[in-house]
């Protein structure tokens, strides 16, 4: 027979569609793990992406049309010496707060602007009155010193209308404005209030104050010079930004957070490739005789090969668009419910909107493609390249994989691994650390199936002789490629699991112990929970350490400091201790070291030696309220609380060098019993019913609340990454099964009964899982410590101790083993439904 | 959205509606000089307004305005903070070149305090950014206003002693008593400086007009608008006029004054005055119709006819940004028995509309 010239594609696609047809449910399993991946996929990214969106769109409106931003805790005497800058066009003064409304945990945004400078520089900023009485006296609502504008946002948060009234909590105290109207322009879901900025400084008690300055500059005038002439002549720790600046520090505050999450978003998608690879190995060794067939036939290499990649076209298309549908659905519902940032506390204040891009809708859609192709490709090219003749005989599958067996690629890759472990961050980001992971897993997965049939061919030759074991254990040893796709599966899956769960145990197990270290009082009392309008005065401080009940008080102010423009603010913590004190009271890494006499002590978190890199010894200006503290580091201590750095000095050094004496909150050690000393101070203290309490249980039951929470996601991407693996271990069990027709049929044949070749495949089924589920074990260890050691620390700075959740794991391993087992019976089942009598027939 | 959030807040501002109390305006209250040159800030609205002929080196005339505005807010009295709002001042300057056809016009706005914006309470000294208005020791007074088409500095000579409307300053508004002003003017001022237009910068000479005014209560509610007139005489001589207009156009009140070449100073009454317009322009941008001519006729101690003819007829002003007001304010040439005999500045206002100020 003469081969044709060229067959049509049109017969090309029509033999794929058979190819997929003759399979539904492995076609569907194909689609279902690419449409996870892509879905979880995307939709991280589209909930990080509106976030980010909504996070800028906020700034960005809050600078309006200025070009240059200046930020600090500024005297209002230096705003006339901007606005009088010859290149200066148009200036706009501000104090912004975070209010504490009472009966809130989250604070309001509260900007004190000129409305007449403002008009020129942020016009988005401007209130528009309700409308009042007809005799045109709206207007000055601008100015009115008890008037508030919410943005619709805020006024939907706080479900308040234009006429009632509301009282934000200064100090201990009430102030009442009346909301006079909306903020039509502020971004859609920034919370937001804007009021006169001589009545916010005089109200909320910052008279002199103010935090930003917008600055217009002339056209043509130069930027850099601007800056460079009036950064020296700025109190410490000002800045100046440009609007884009800013734009990309609030970006940056949460990319290591969002990179985490996008990594575990690929891993669904990686995992979702390696099913399309075992399915499409699988399809390929069940049609191996057809495919041969189709050769004789005349069908050439590449048009074979091109059959292949049609089938995982087609495929990856439908999973990739349904992916994105499904990635749409998830992240609108999760953007609903769970906020922004998933629980991760990066952007208080903001309610996105989906914000979808049409390039990553496509990247999204691409890569879920050309995972499906990846995943094709080679068992594909395998398909071509075998020799038509030798594949028309039954019984040759096994020697598909022969290829693959060579361990050295594997071995390559997990080499590579350790040599890009040392690395350090890349832009702060681990990557040299999730590339070790990336090679560590991809090389484990390419040593499994040589690992396989070492670890089968040295079993005692007498546990291959039972009737079910003994057959379970030699079809695996004598059919090794086919264990190895199925296990790898699971070692896909599973490692990573084991690696989350022991690092997300690590980091619990920390944090409970620095939870105990850091809390040693009996309670402790704030005025609010948020916002920083709230404080102690000094008279309020003499009155809670004279309370009856009360032993010992220790208070703290906090403070947030700039130590480097291009970077988020660090919270200082001022606070009762005294240096010798410290050592004992922090929870320090590392050894406390002597200051110089005469200079002032500060104990650094882990994250300010690591961004800053500081090391006990060294001394540094600290910018705190518009002045300079020379500082010098006396060690360096854990703090899990604040992931941009904090600082802890004592407050009587606050005290003396800043002169303010108020405070946020106090730890108190009692001599009675706390609910007594509790209504004392609460009668005490005027507005004292405005004072939180906590004991330390219960801050140490939230705190690993929130931590549980902001590990759900990771929880929910794991359990999916797992259920992906399942699905391969029953695509491999459903295609060995068929492959095995007659193997079972002869088994019937000989008086083996349905149940005892059910046992056979749970058997199989779980001793597969057994060997992926050690496997895992040891390989999700090892990246847990890369988790731990590399990852962490690169990206969040801060270090945790290890500990291993045997017992979780245990319970897990069993789980899968079981669900392996279970998996393999039913996927077998369906399989041979067909019927074993006819099985037997089909070669005779 | 900035003017329509700047002419809501202005429109407020300069309401008729009384928010505070704010100090009335009596009779028998002599000026005291230099103490009345400055501002009054216990009344609510005040405004010192120079109107002017340039003289170019090329022979070639413009009219130029320059007004300050100050008002009480009555809000924020016993708040300490710097930006406390309990003044708002306001300028908008103009140049009427024929050559361009319209008005060249900007303004500046801004709570007064911190040095930026100060009307000072012991001689005219007014600064607003970049703008300041000031008189000087020796009775001359300096504008210095840069905007974003020209920036003229000139130096303004009072020719002539200055000039109280009323009774001694006193200027009624109206038939009910408190509708007034305090209310002197400046004629006759000889203009010196330069302009700076189009990067050229060209010495400038001219006349020019001063007028100073105080009020809380300026109008009533039946008031729409008013024509005022200032000319300064070609033989030295001054001549004011106003009226106030209520929706029909009738007029419900008037007054000025009349000084001849020798200094004497005839006072006009609401009788005394009738506006008569002559022609009318209207503005392709606002639709609003202007008397750009006007006849106007003396009757009483006086019987003199005068014909105005504007300029230019494009000399809207639409400073709904500062002031929130739109009205006409322009050079006027004037004629007395079809000879020419004087110049000066029509200011029609209340014709887009009820004027709030």
């Amino acid at each position: 027979m003469k081969p044709a010239a060229t067959p049509p594609w049109r017969l090309l696609t029509h033999l794929a569609w058979l190819g997929l047809r003759a399979q539904p449910l492995r076609s569907l399993a194909c689609m279902l793990a690419i449409l996870i991946g892509v879905a979880l996929g995307y939709a991280i990214h589209l909930i990080n992406d509106s976030a980010v969106n909504e996070f800028s769109h906020a700034t960005s409106s809050l600078s309006g049309e200025a070009d240059l931003t200046i930020k600090g805790n500024l005297p209002d005497t230096l705003y006339p010496a901007i606005a009088r800058d010859p290149v200066v066009a148009a200036t706009s003064p501000a104090l912004e707060v975070q209010a504490h409304l009472p009966s809130r945990n989250e604070p309001l945004q509260l900007i004190g602007l000129d409305a007449l400078r403002a008009a020129k520089v942020v016009p988005r900023l401007l209130g528009q009155p309700a409308a009042g009485p007809a005799d045109g006296t709206q207007g000055l609502a601008l100015l009115e010193p008890d008037a508030i504008f919410l943005s619709p946002a805020a006024l939907s948060w706080l479900k308040l209308a234009p006429g009632q009234s509301l009282t934000v909590q200064v100090g201990l105290q009430d102030v009442r404005f009346t909301v006079a109207g909306s903020l039509p322009a502020a971004g859609a879901g920034q919370r937001l209030a804007v009021m006169d900025i001589a009545a916010a400084q005089w109200r909320l008690g910052r008279l002199g104050e103010l935090s930003r300055i917008d600055v217009k500059l002339k056209p043509g005038s130069n930027l850099a010079d601007f800056r460079q002439r009036w950064l020296p002549r700025l109190p410490a720790g000002s800045r100046i930004d440009t609007p884009a600046a800013t734009g990309e520090r609030s970006a940056n505050v949460s990319r290591a957070y969002r990179v985490n999450l996008a990594v575990l978003g690929l891993v669904a998608l990686f995992t979702g490739s390696f099913l399309v690879f075992s399915t499409q190995v699988l399809s390929l060794l069940r049609r191996r005789s057809q495919l041969a067939l189709l050769r004789v036939l005349g069908l050439r290499r590449r048009e074979l090969m091109a059959v292949m990649l049609l089938e995982a076209l087609a495929l990856g298309s439908a999973g990739s668009a349904l992916g994105i549908a499904a990635g749409l659905a998830i992240a609108d519902a999760a953007l609903k419910l769970l906020g922004a940032d998933l629980g991760g506390g990066f952007f208080n204040g903001v309610t996105p909107s989906l914000h979808v891009s049409p390039w990553a809708l496509v990247g999204f859609f691409l890569l879920g493609l050309g995972a499906t192709l990846t995943g094709s490709l080679l068992p594909a090219w395998e398909a071509a390249a075998a020799k038509p003749a030798r594949a028309l005989k039954s019984g040759d599958e096994e020697a598909a994989f022969a290829r693959a067996r060579s361990p050295w690629p594997g071995l390559a890759l997990i080499a590579l691994a350790g040599l890009l472990l040392p690395l350090g961050p890349v832009r702060e980001l681990p990557i040299p650390g999730y590339a070790a992971i990336a090679c560590l897993l991809v090389g484990a997965l390419w040593l499994m199936p040589w690992l396989t049939a070492r670890l089968l061919a040295a079993t005692p030759k007498r546990w291959r002789e039972g009737p079910i074991a003994g057959l379970a254990l030699t079809q695996l040893k004598e059919a090794p490629g086919y264990a190895g796709i199925g296990l790898a599966g699971i070692l896909a899956s599973f490692s990573l699991m084991v690696a989350m769960a022991i690092m997300v145990a690590s980091f619990r197990d920390s944090v409970t112990e620095w939870l105990g270290q850091v809390l040693p009082a009996d309670m402790y009392l704030r005025p609010a929970s948020s916002g920083d309008t709230v404080y102690l005065s000094p008279a309020e401080q003499a009155l809670i350490r004279s309370t009856p009940g009360v032993r010992q008080v220790v208070f703290q102010r906090l403070q947030g400091v700039i130590l480097d423009p291009a970077r988020p603010g660090v919270l200082l913590q001022a606070r009762e201790l005294s240096a010798a004190d410290a050592a004992e009271r922090l929870p320090l890494v590392g050894p406390a070291t002597a200051v110089a006499p005469g200079m002032t002590p500060i104990w650094i978190s882990e994250a300010v030696a690591d961004l800053y890199a500081v090391q006990p010894g060294n001394r540094l200006q600290l910018p705190v309220r518009g002045k300079s503290l020379a500082v010098q580091v006396a060690g360096i201590w854990r703090d899990y609380a604040t992931q941009h750095g904090s600082i802890v000095m004592t407050l009587d050094d606050y005290r003396r060098l800043t002169g303010d004496q108020q405070v946020n909150n106090a730890a108190l050690w009692l001599a009675g019993d706390a609910a007594g000393v509790q209504a004392a101070l609460r009668s005490r203290l005027s507005h004292g019913e405005r004072l939180e309490f906590a004991m330390p249980g219960d801050i140490r039951k939230m705190s690993l609340q929130i931590f549980d929470r902001s590990f759900a996601v990771t929880y929910l991407l794991e359990a999916v990454a797992v259920l992906v693996g399942l699905l391969g271990i029953g695509v491999s069990f459903g295609g060995q099964a068929l492959a095995r027709l007659r193997e079972f049929g002869m088994l019937r044949h000989i008086g083996y009964r349905q149940r005892d070749i059910d046992r056979l495949l749970a058997v199989e089924g779980a001793l597969l899982a057994g060997i992926g589920v050690l496997a895992g074990l040891a390989v999700g260890w090892l990246i847990s410590r890369i988790l731990i050691d590399v990852v962490n620390p690169q990206s969040f700075h801060w270090t945790m101790r290890h500990s291993l959740p045997l017992g979780m794991l245990l319970l897990v391993s069993l789980a899968l083993v079981g669900l392996a087992a279970l998996t393999a019976v039913l996927a077998g089942r369906r399989a041979l439904r067909v019927g074993a009598v006819r099985a037997v027939k089909e070669d005779w | 959205m900035l003017q329509r959030y700047l002419r809501l807040f202005l429109a407020t501002l300069l309401a008729a509606t009384c928010l505070a109390d704010f100090a009335p305006v009596k009779p028998g209250v002599p000026l005291v000089f230099p103490r009345d040159y400055g501002a009054h800030p216990a009344f609510r609205t005040e405004w010192w307004y120079v109107t002017g002929w340039l003289q170019l080196p090329d022979g070639k005339e413009q009219g130029f305005q320059l007004t300050f505005f100050r008002s009480g807010t009555g809000l924020a009295a016993d708040n300490p903070s710097r930006f406390a709002p309990r003044q708002l001042i306001f300028a908008h300057a103009a140049l009427s070149d024929p050559a361009q056809g319209r008005l060249l016009h900007d303004q500046r706005s801004a709570r007064a305090g911190l040095g930026l914006a100060e009307a000072s309470e012991q001689d005219t000294a007014l600064v607003l950014d970049d703008w300041s208005f000031r008189r000087l020791p020796d009775g001359r007074y300096e504008a210095d206003i840069p905007t974003q088409d020209f920036h003229y500095r000139l130096t303004l000579t009072p020719s002539q002693p200055m000039l109280l409307q009323g009774e001694a300053g006193y200027s009624r508004k109206g038939a009910a008593a408190g509708l007034a002003s305090y209310y002197y003017s400046q004629p006759q001022l000889k203009v010196g400086g330069s302009l700076v237009r189009t990067g050229k910068t060209v010495p400038v000479g001219g006349v020019a007009w001063l007028d100073h005014e105080w009020s809380s209560e300026i109008f009533d509610q039946d008031t729409v608008g008013w024509d005022w007139v200032g000319l300064n005489l070609d033989d030295g001589g001054a001549l004011t006029a106003f009226r106030l207009r209520d929706a029909a156009g009738n007029t419900r009140w008037a007054g000025g004054s009349r000084r001849d070449a020798q200094g004497k100073q005839i006072p006009l009454g609401p009788n005394d005055i009738h506006f008569i317009p002559s022609s009318h322009w209207t503005s392709p941008r606002t639709g609003v119709r202007y008397p750009v001519g006007m006849s106007l006729q003396l009757s009483g101690p006086l019987q003199e006819s005068w014909q105005l003819q504007a300029l230019i007829p494009d000399q809207e002003l639409d400073s709904r940004q500062s002031t929130g007001t739109l009205y006409w304010e322009g050079a006027v040439h004037a004629s007395r028995a079809g000879k020419p005999a004087g110049r000066g500045y029509l200011e029609l206002t209340g014709y887009g509309g009820r004027l709030r100020l």
